[in-house]
């Protein structure tokens, strides 16, 4: 009943902005649920990979003599049955040991360590930038839609939504090349006079820039179509009907909603910044986990494209993990469900 | 463009502390509202499509006045108009004065002072009136603190809690969001908003239609007693016209974009002087009253498209009783008595 006594007797009954306890322990045991699926898919997998890693990591390559070649098979555990290599797969990663690079002789986790980080700070950087970047024209351009504002960043947008990335990358390289402002490979120079911070901000400028460009037309363009189904709504009449200002309107009211589904997209793709950019990675020569991938998968090295793929399918996990946790904060109808 | 009407100063001027204008108390005859040959168009690719032709209204303080008429009459686009909150495409003419100063002629600035401020709108369907991702005690506060920028936090939530108590909704409601709540509460909490900022006008878009009978009657109560208690002038516009007969002081009938009869709400109910009006008292049987029951009349057709207004009365293809007169000329408001007017060749003599 909706009359004035509703509220007796109810009081303790306070909407809270945090997800239940139960909401959080079903999400987290589907997480690890889905983790524990993808080490299982993860060893088949590469069991089925086609080349015969032996004769690739063998010191004298396809030439190396048969005996030797054995003696290898054996060492990488290659000639175990799949029961057996299954087992010991699975009792290694628990304990944390993702097993030894065929072809750099380190511990697998050592070699993506050492990746991890080059990668997040070039993909996620790009993507922190693209991203606020992106809400912010995609807004704009929405709010007043059909200005000149509009039709410049929207046809931009889909322009560079359309490019390949290391199209992009290449035109940069081959254009900025010739002026040496920035440079183009690696992340930092050994001769360098800068600090070292600055150094790699330096190196970071192109890499970066190639990915914000592509993913800021991602943001922008469905920032701008949230913003539009937003627009016409009643909420909004009642905000302007209150006397406020046309940008406080979109800022307040417009906005919370709107950015709903870009939240999303942020999180999901957060989950793919340790994944990288393997094809800027591989134009721009950065020493990230995008390459190392590339360079793996020409073995195959299993145990650290095990690894990497772990790691990436992890981070998607753990990022949409997150986003579900965090969706019932920013919108509480979700809160409800 | 067919957002809402753009503020062109927007972000540029003053910020919310110039939203505090001092507020002229209605003066005894002037009246809170006149509007004067108001005329609202809808541009459609080049072609205007009138929805308001022409309408003369005036209201005082403490006076509710009710707005009937189907759907598409311009009932909505006359409640928009008021605040000039329709869409950019609508072409405004005449004259809305507000405690003496033409809304339509005022700047953007002091029309944002005006908005809520002295005139404020419940607005239809309130589930989406309300934005859903904020808490309702912050959507009621916001407009306190934008109209009375020293305000504390604090004593805006203490008004808060007391505005959602005055319309029966507990205060700890504040917290909550729209979807937490009942259709009722949704349509009490926009009441309550309306009243934050204490406007002299307020404007009930259809407050009741979406709600069941029960929590209608609690609703149109509460109005009620709002006008009676605050002295404020009251709009109400509705399609139910026995929901205005019982609760207005005067009614006004709508058909196409024009006010075709307007009185006191019980006799317009009781004896309607235009076939308009008379359909539409008609269309709703009286409780209690056998013959009103067993014969519901209802009106066949649909109002008239804004298109093909030609220069006779726009209810004349529809009228049971329309003569060649009808189509030949545009009949304007004629007395029918001291209190009442219609605009029908069958009553009276022209006003």
């Amino acid at each position: 009943m909706t009359g004035p006594s509703s509220g007796a007797g109810a009081v303790t009954r306070r909407p809270s902005r945090l997800p239940s306890p139960l909401f959080v322990l079903r999400k987290c045991g589907a997480a690890l649920l889905m983790l524990a699926f993808v080490v299982v898919v993860n060893f088949f997998l590469f069991r089925v990979l086609p080349g015969d890693p032996a004769k690739v990591f063998a010191p004298r390559g396809r030439n190396a003599d048969p005996e030797a070649l054995r003696e290898l098979r054996e060492r990488l555990g290659l000639n175990d049955h799949w029961t057996v290599a299954f087992g010991k797969y699975v009792k290694s990663v628990l304990s944390g040991d993702l097993g030894v690079s065929f072809s750099q002789h380190a511990k697998v986790t050592d070699v993506i360590m050492d990746r991890l980080w080059p990668t997040v700070l070039l993909s996620g950087t790009a993507l922190v930038i693209a991203a606020v970047l992106g809400v912010w024209l995609g807004a704009r351009a929405g709010w007043r839609r059909g200005s000149r504002f509009d039709k410049l960043s929207s046809n931009a947008a889909v322009t560079f939504y359309s490019m390949p990335e290391w199209l992009l990358g290449l035109v940069l390289l081959v254009f900025l090349n010739r002026y040496g402002i920035f440079p183009t490979r690696g992340m930092n120079d050994p001769r360098s006079t800068l600090p070292a911070w600055l150094d790699v901000l330096w190196h970071m400028v192109l890499p970066v820039t190639v990915l914000a460009v592509v993913y800021v037309a991602e943001y922008s363009l469905i920032m701008r179509s949230s913003i539009l189904d937003e627009r016409r709504a009643d909420y909004l009449t009642t905000a302007r009907a209150k006397g406020l200002r046309d940008d406080l309107v979109m800022r307040r009211h417009a906005m919370p909603n709107a950015l709903l589904p870009s939240m999303t997209l942020f999180f999901l793709s957060m989950g793919f910044v340790v994944a990288g950019a393997i094809t800027v990675e591989t134009v721009f020569s950065w020493p990230g986990l995008g390459r190392l991938t590339y360079d793996a998968l020409r073995g195959p090295d299993i145990p650290l494209l095990q690894g990497l793929f772990l790691v990436f399918s992890a981070g998607v996990i753990i990022m949409n993990l997150v986003a579900d946790l965090l969706m019932p904060v920013l919108d509480p109808r979700v809160r409800a469900a | 463009m067919n957002g809402e009407q753009r503020d062109p100063q927007a972000g540029t001027v003053d910020g919310p502390g110039a939203a505090r204008v001092p507020r002229p108390r209605t003066a005894g005859g002037t009246g809170l509202l006149q509007i004067r040959d108001l005329r609202v168009s809808y541009r459609d690719r080049g072609v205007p499509l009138p929805a308001v032709r022409g309408v003369d209204l005036t209201l005082a303080a403490g006076e509710t006045l009710g707005l009937a008429g189907e759907s598409g009459c311009g009932k909505s686009t006359l409640a928009g108009a008021l605040l000039r909150l329709l869409p950019g495409n609508a072409e405004v003419s005449g004259e809305i004065l507000l405690n003496g100063s033409d809304v339509l002629k005022m700047s953007w600035g002091r029309l944002r002072a005006v908005r809520w401020n002295e005139a404020s709108i419940v607005f239809q369907g309130a589930m989406h009136a309300l934005n859903p991702v904020r808490s309702i005690g912050r959507q009621i506060a916001e407009a306190i603190v934008l109209h009375a920028p020293k305000s504390s936090a604090a004593t805006a939530r203490k008004q808060v809690g007391e505005l959602l108590e005055q319309v029966g909704v507990p205060a700890w409601r504040a917290e909550s969001y729209p979807h937490e709540l009942s259709g009722g509460q949704k349509q009490r909490v926009m009441i309550a908003m309306a009243l934050a900022c204490s406007p002299q006008l307020i404007i009930a878009d259809e407050p009741t239609t979406a709600l069941d009978v029960m929590v209608q009657a609690q609703v149109l109560t509460l109005l009620k007693q709002l006008v009676q208690e605050r002295g404020v002038g009251l709009i109400l516009i509705s399609h139910d016209l026995s929901v205005l007969a019982s609760t207005c002081d005067r009614v006004a009938v709508m058909y196409a974009g024009r006010i075709v009869e307007q009185g006191p709400g019980h006799r317009l109910f009781a004896d309607a002087a235009h076939p308009y009006a008379q359909a539409l008292a008609a269309a709703f049987p009286v409780i209690g009253d056998m013959a009103s029951r067993r014969a519901p009349r209802g009106l066949p057709g649909d109002p008239p498209d804004p298109r093909e207004l030609g220069g006779g009365c726009a209810f004349a293809p529809r009228c049971p009783v329309a003569v060649a007169e009808c189509v030949e000329y545009d009949i304007r408001l004629r007395t029918v008595d001291t209190e009442r007017s219609a605009a029908c060749v069958h009553v009276g003599v022209p006003a």
